[in-house]
């Protein structure tokens, strides 16, 4: 039997996980993990929230240091080099990732429109914890997945931001302000790791649910216009 | 469905994890001066002669006791006998003043929030002389780029860029929270700003030079950034 090799409709069809965003993803992996770790050997020199002489009394971990092993940069002065250093290649990606987005139109499979994805996302939620016992029907990604993928930019958004206000408290005093000051800009960016860390758990245990999703990450998925099931 | 990974995929990945791994020491050294020098470039354009920090009303100021002093000393250092301010290099007008001479140049106030390096902040209100006056007092070289701050802790020192230094938020301190400065917080004088992090701000000044040539610090020469704007 022949297959066409033409586009079957106007719109061009696309591989599931294009070049730009599968480069993005995976770079993501290593400026994260050293983001992540050159922030918290940054914290152990303070491990408080709140200025000096007056704590926050509802932080209950209190200079409590973050163990070595999630820590880079060695001292302060490491952590605090990785972190700027890096920081710089997470907008950059962030930034081209979003302008891809935009560009292509991808924007329209991924990201969570409310009055599309509402239903769906609570009707996923219902299946994981299992409420009910059929999951919704879904297209491209569940409501859900737009969801958590949306988030996950909005708290990058949010981090990039509030580490701005912590870096520059006098020369953005305005941003930093926005954040409640210095010392709430600090509790802004650290529960902004927290947030980042839950959504990369459950990421991975659903990739692992999920290994083909992990090998279109890789290999984009299939070509467009070559059969999806070749004859051997 | 096709389970092929591409040539280029696996260099992709590649390049990825020797980046995760931060490759060599030297390869990560080269690649962090490189990007602090784009810091601080970033930084430098970022900073702006006449925006100033935000003044904190009265009554903010952190207690005393809960505000910490360094010092790299072994002992809180006390201030030489016959102490005076030298202050030197290209000025038209090299000159040593007493507290007293200091005292009565024109003097300036704040009360702001300082920033630590490690990530705490504090208040405290602030009063004493601009560098921008002892500058104009000795007149500068226009060669000058550069200030540098020495003192009586043990050879404690750092440089400034000129802007920082002449921002007017930038003082010669003697006076802390409505008293003289004590000597924990640097007696008989100290630089404050409001507008660098705490280790760019000696205590227990005894030099202040205009030079034409950037130089170290006692942090900045281990490895801590040498702009440290906030």
């Amino acid at each position: 039997m022949m297959h066409s090799t033409a586009p079957p409709s106007t719109a061009p069809p696309r591989r599931d996980q294009p070049f730009v965003i599968r480069l993005t993803h995976w770079l993501n992996v290593p400026i994260l993990l050293l983001m992540a770790g050159s922030g918290l050997e940054i914290f152990r020199a303070y491990p408080n929230f709140g200025p000096r002489g007056s704590l926050y009394r509802w932080y209950p971990f209190q200079g409590v240091q973050p163990p070595s092993f999630l820590r880079v940069g060695g001292w302060l002065a490491g952590g605090r080099h990785w972190h700027f250093a890096l920081a710089w290649f997470l907008v950059l990606n962030g930034l081209i990732y979003v302008a891809y987005l935009f560009a292509s139109g991808e924007w329209r499979r991924r990201v969570f429109i409310p009055q599309r994805d509402l239903a769906g996302a609570v009707r996923m939620f219902a299946f994981y914890t299992r409420l009910t016992r059929t999951p919704p029907a879904t297209d491209f990604y569940n409501g859900l997945q737009r969801l958590a993928y949306s988030s996950v930019i909005a708290i990058g958004i949010a981090m990039i931001l509030s580490g701005l206000a912590i870096y520059k408290p006098v020369q953005l005093h305005w941003l930093t302000a926005l954040f409640g000051g210095y010392d709430g800009a600090r509790v802004f960016h650290f529960a902004g790791l927290c947030l980042l860390g839950m959504f990369v758990a459950i990421h991975l245990i659903m990739a692992a649910a999920h290994p083909r999703e992990i090998v279109k990450l890789i290999n984009g998925g299939a070509k467009p216009g070559v059969p999806v099931d070749k004859p051997s | 469905m096709s389970l092929s990974i591409s040539r280029r995929d696996l260099i992709l990945g590649a390049a990825a994890t020797s980046l995760l791994a931060g490759c060599d020491n030297r390869v990560s050294a080269a690649f962090l001066k490189g990007m602090e020098h784009w810091n601080e470039r970033f930084q430098a354009a970022l900073f702006s002669p006449q925006r100033l920090a935000p003044e904190l009303p009265p009554g903010s100021e952190t207690p005393e006791r809960a505000f910490p002093n360094y010092f790299i000393s072994d002992f809180q250092p006390e201030m030489p006998p016959n102490w005076t301010l030298k202050v030197g290099g290209m000025v038209a007008h090299p000159a040593s003043f007493t507290l007293d001479q200091i005292q009565r140049m024109p003097s300036a106030a704040m009360r702001v929030r300082h920033h630590c390096v490690e990530g705490w902040s504090a208040v405290a209100a602030w009063k004493g002389v601009r560098v921008s006056e002892i500058a104009k007092i000795a007149g500068l070289d226009p060669r000058v780029r550069y200030v540098e701050f020495r003192s009586f802790d043990s050879g404690y020192w750092s440089s400034w860029d000129l802007p920082s230094a002449f921002h007017p938020q930038t003082i010669l301190a003697y006076g802390m929270d409505g008293h003289p400065l004590p000597p924990g917080h640097g007696a008989p004088l100290r630089l404050y700003s409001a507008v660098k992090l705490g280790y760019k701000m000696v205590k227990y000044l005894t030099e202040v030079n205009f030079l034409p040539d950037r130089t170290g610090g006692y942090w900045e020469d281990q490895g801590y950034e040498w702009y440290a704007g906030v």
